[in-house]
C-alpha cells in the first residue's frame, strides 16, 4: 500500500487572543509588535489529526507555511511534535498578500510536492479570522473540501498508485463539521482539504524525544534565537537550535522556497495579487463611560429595579 | 472581470434549508436594497434548491426587496455541497457580472464565498458587520461608489474598512443578527427567473443555465443533524450575562437565578465558556451570538472588544463588576461596582418585592407573562 501522503498548512500569528498592558498604546490602540508570535491554535489541531493519522496508518507529514524568516518557528515545532518534513515559502514577492494571493502561493507548492492525498489546515487564523485561506486553496488545488471539522470519522486509505488515478481505490474520508445548532457528516473521496476546528482534538505537547532528535542534546529552545542564517540565496536551510555549549546544533532541513522556486506568476502573488485593500483602520478605543453609578446596596438596588420596571424595561 | 462599471446589480446568495431561509439572507436582503437603491441598480437573489419548498421562498425574497429571483433547482442541489453550488453560483456571476454578492457569513457561506471568490479570482472579506457605499482615490485614479465592507479584525482590537477597487464582483460575508431585518412586503414586483440545470456526467458546454458533472459530485452528504436551538440568545428581551467574575460553575446557579426571576435568557461571555462552567450556545460575543435585547445584564464581565461587540446595541446595558475601571462600563447604561454575589441577590430580592415596594410598581397583569418564559429560560 503507498504512503499517504498529508500536507498541513500552518501560519504563525500573532497572540491577538491575549492582548496585555504592554501591548496596549497610550492612545488605546494595539502595538502588534509587542505582541508574541505563536502557532496559530486552530493550525495544531490541523496538525494533531494528521499525526493521528500518521499514527494509524503508514503517512508522511509534510507541514508548510508562509512567512517571514522567523516563521521557522512553527515548523520547528511541527518538527518537535512529529511531522517529517517542513517547507517554508518565504520571499519578499509573498508580503502584504490577501487571502487569495496567499492560496495561490499554497496550491502551487502543493502541486510543487507532487500533490496530497489529505490537505489539513485550521478553520482560520486569530490575526484575521476569515476563514477563507482552506477553501480558496481547495479550489484552486480542484480538490474537493469539508470545512469546519469537528472530528475525522474515518480514513480509508488509497490502495493504488497514489494520484495516479488508475490501478485501485482512491481512497475516502469520512469527518463530521459543526454547523449552526447541530453537524453534518460527509464523505469525499482523495484528494481532500479539510479545515480543523479546536474541537476537533487536544494538540499533543512537544515530544521530548523528537526535541533530542533534532537538537541532538538537550538543550531550550530559543524562540528568540536570530534566523538570519536562512540564507536566501538557497533553497535549503538548517533548523538550528543553541546547545548546551552555546553553540548551534543542527539537524533537520528546512525546504525553502521563493517565487522562482514555485514558477508563480507574479501578479499574482503579494499585494499585486491581491484583489483586497485596506482602505482605512480604526482602533477600537474605550469611550469615556457615561454609565450612570448605582450605589451596590440595597437602596440603591432597590431604586433602580423599580425605575428599570417604571420604563418597562423590565416587566 | 475588470468592468468596474457600476450599472450592474447587487446580488444576495440566499441560504435556505427545507424551504426556510436563512434570517441573516432576509436581512441582507434588506441591505442589498438599500446599497442598490443608493447605487440606482437593482437586487437579484439567487436561490438554490430542490422541490416545491425552495420554490414557495421565491416570493417571499421579493417581498423582501429582491427584483429579480434567479431560482436555481434540481435534486441534487437538495442539500448544501460546496462544489455544485460553488458551479451555480460562479456560473450565473460570469453569466449576469453583478457589481456586489453578499453571502451570511454562516458556516455555509463561509465555505462557499471563498471557493466562488477562488474560482473568479475576485476578493472576498470575510463576516463584515456594515456596508456601505463610498469613493476611493489609489495612485491618483478616483473610483467611484465602492462597497466598504467594514469588519472587526486582530482579535476585534480593530475595525477595518476593506475595498476591492479593481475587481468584480465586490464580495462579502455578513454576519448575522447586524443588519435590520426588512419588513416583509407582499405587494412588491419582481421577477423569477427559472435557471436551467443540465446533469451530465463530464462537464459539457451548454447554451443557456448551469451544467452539474460528475466531478462536482465527489463530497456526499451521510447525515444532517439539526437540534432544536436550545438557548434563544437572539429572540431574547432579556439577557443575563456571566463572566470571569463569576468565578465557577456553580456561581452560574446564582446568574441564572436572575435570568429566571426576570425572564430572562443565560447569556455568557468567552472566558466563561471556556472555562467550562456554561455550555457555547450561550456565548455572547464576536464568536458566538449577536445580541440586542431591550435589557443586557453583564455579571462580572470585564468587556473585552470581542464581547461589547455582541452586546453593545442593547437597549439598556447594566454592568455589574467590582473592578470600577472594567470595559464594559464603557458601554453600560447603568452601573454597580460592587461584589456580583452580593448585588445579584438584591437585585432577585428588589424584583421580587417590587409590588411592595413604593407607588411606581406594576400592575399585577404585566408581571405574570414574565413567569411561564422564566421556566424554561434559563438553564439548558
Amino acid at each position: 500500500m503507498p504512503q499517504l501522503r498529508i500536507v498541513v498548512l500552518v501560519k504563525q500569528v500573532p497572540d491577538t487572543a491575549n492582548v496585555t498592558g504592554e501591548a496596549m498604546k497610550e492612545d488605546g490602540t494595539i502595538n502588534r509588535a509587542a505582541l508574541p508570535a505563536v502557532f496559530n491554535p486552530e493550525d495544531l489541531n490541523a496538525l494533531e489529526e494528521a499525526l493521528k493519522l500518521k499514527d494509524r496508518h503508514d503517512a508522511r507529514v509534510t507541514v508548510l507555511t508562509m512567512g517571514p524568516p522567523a516563521a521557522v518557528q512553527v515548523l520547528r515545532e511541527s518538527l518537535y511534535r512529529g511531522a517529517d518534513e517542513v517547507i517554508l515559502l518565504t520571499d519578499k514577492a509573498f508580503a502584504g498578500a490577501d487571502t487569495l494571493a496567499t492560496s495561490y502561493a499554497l496550491s502551487l507548492a502543493v502541486q510543487k510536492l507532487g500533490g496530497a492525498d489529505l490537505v489539513l489546515c485550521g478553520r482560520q487564523a486569530i490575526d484575521g479570522d476569515t476563514a477563507q485561506v482552506g477553501p480558496q486553496t481547495a479550489e484552486k488545488l480542484g480538490y474537493p473540501q469539508i470545512t469546519c471539522v469537528s472530528r475525522v470519522d474515518e480514513l480509508r486509505a488509497p490502495d493504488g498508485e497514489a494520484g495516479s488515478g488508475a490501478g485501485g481505490e482512491a481512497g475516502s474520508i469520512t469527518a463530521t463539521r459543526s454547523i449552526e445548532g447541530g453537524f453534518e457528516t460527509l464523505t469525499s473521496s482523495l484528494p481532500c482539504l479539510l479545515t480543523v476546528t479546536g474541537e476537533a482534538n487536544d494538540p499533543r505537547p512537544p515530544s521530548v524525544k523528537l526535541v533530542m532528535t533534532y537538537k541532538g542534546i538537550a538543550a531550550e529552545a530559543m524562540p528568540e534565537y536570530d534566523d538570519s542564517y536562512l540564507d536566501p540565496e538557497r533553497d535549503e536551510a538548517e533548523v538550528c537550535m543553541i546547545g548546551k555549549d552555546g553553540k548551534p546544533v543542527c539537524r533537520a532541513r528546512v525546504i525553502q522556497w521563493d517565487h522562482a522556486a514555485l514558477a508563480a506568476d507574479r501578479e499574482a502573488l503579494g499585494l499585486r495579487g491581491s484583489p483586497t485593500r485596506v482602505k482605512e483602520i480604526e482602533s477600537v478605543v474605550l469611550a469615556q463611560s457615561e454609565a450612570r453609578m448605582v450605589a451596590p446596596d440595597e437602596a440603591g438596588i432597590t431604586e433602580l429595579v423599580h425605575e428599570l420596571i417604571e420604563e418597562h424595561i423590565l416587566g | 472581470m475588470v468592468d468596474t462599471a457600476n450599472t450592474n446589480d447587487v446580488w444576495v446568495v440566499v441560504e435556505q434549508h427545507d424551504g426556510e431561509a436563512a434570517e441573516v439572507s432576509l436581512e441582507l436582503l434588506g441591505r442589498a436594497r438599500e446599497l442598490a437603491d443608493q447605487l440606482g441598480v437593482q437586487v437579484g437573489a439567487v436561490l438554490i434548491g430542490a422541490g416545491e419548498a425552495a420554490k414557495a421562498l421565491a416570493p417571499a425574497l421579493v417581498a423582501r426587496g429582491a427584483d429579480t429571483v434567479y431560482f436555481v433547482a434540481h435534486t441534487d442541489l437538495a442539500h448544501y455541497l460546496a462544489q455544485p453550488y460553488t458551479q451555480v453560483v460562479t456560473g450565473l456571476i460570469r453569466e449576469h457580472e453583478p457589481q456586489i454578492v453578499l453571502y451570511g457569513a454562516t458556516t455555509t457561506g463561509r465555505d462557499l464565498a471563498p471557493r466562488v471568490a477562488s474560482a473568479l479570482r475576485t476578493g472576498l472579506t470575510a463576516d463584515c458587520t456594515d456596508l456601505r457605499i463610498g469613493d476611493h482615490a489609489l495612485k491618483g485614479e478616483e473610483f467611484k461608489d465602492l462597497l466598504y465592507q467594514i469588519r472587526p479584525a486582530f482579535g476585534g482590537n480593530i475595525i477595518a474598512t476593506i475595498i476591492s477597487p479593481l475587481h468584480r464582483p465586490q464580495m462579502a460575508t455578513v454576519r448575522e443578527g447586524v443588519m435590520v431585518m426588512p419588513e416583509e412586503d407582499r405587494r412588491r414586483d419582481g421577477r423569477i427567473i427559472a435557471v436551467p440545470v443540465t446533469r451530465a456526467r463530464e462537464r459539457i458546454a451548454v447554451r443557456a443555465g448551469v451544467v452539474l458533472s460528475d466531478e462536482d459530485f465527489v463530497v456526499t452528504l451521510v447525515k444532517r443533524v439539526q437540534e432544536e436551538k436550545r438557548v434563544d440568545l437572539k429572540g431574547a428581551r432579556i439577557v443575563v450575562s456571566g463572566g470571569v467574575g463569576v468565578g465557577s460553575r456553580e456561581g452560574f446557579a446564582l446568574v441564572e437565578e436572575l435570568a429566571r426571576t426576570v425572564g430572562g435568557v443565560v447569556g455568557a461571555s468567552r472566558a466563561a465558556v471556556d472555562a467550562g462552567w456554561i455550555d457555547h450556545d450561550h456565548q455572547v460575543g464576536q464568536t458566538g451570538t449577536t445580541v440586542r435585547p431591550k435589557l443586557y445584564i453583564a455579571c462580572g464581565i470585564s468587556g473585552s472588544v470581542q464581547h461589547r461587540a455582541g452586546m453593545d446595541q442593547s437597549a439598556r446595558i447594566l454592568a455589574i463588576n467590582n473592578d470600577p475601571l472594567a470595559p464594559i462600563f464603557s458601554v453600560a447604561h447603568y452601573g454597580v461596582v460592587g461584589d456580583l454575589h452580593k448585588v445579584i441577590p438584591l437585585l432577585i430580592q428588589a424584583y421580587k418585592t417590587k409590588g411592595a415596594g413604593g407607588g411606581a410598581a406594576p400592575a399585577p397583569g404585566q408581571a405574570a407573562p414574565a413567569q411561564p418564559a422564566a421556566a424554561d429560560g434559563g438553564a439548558s
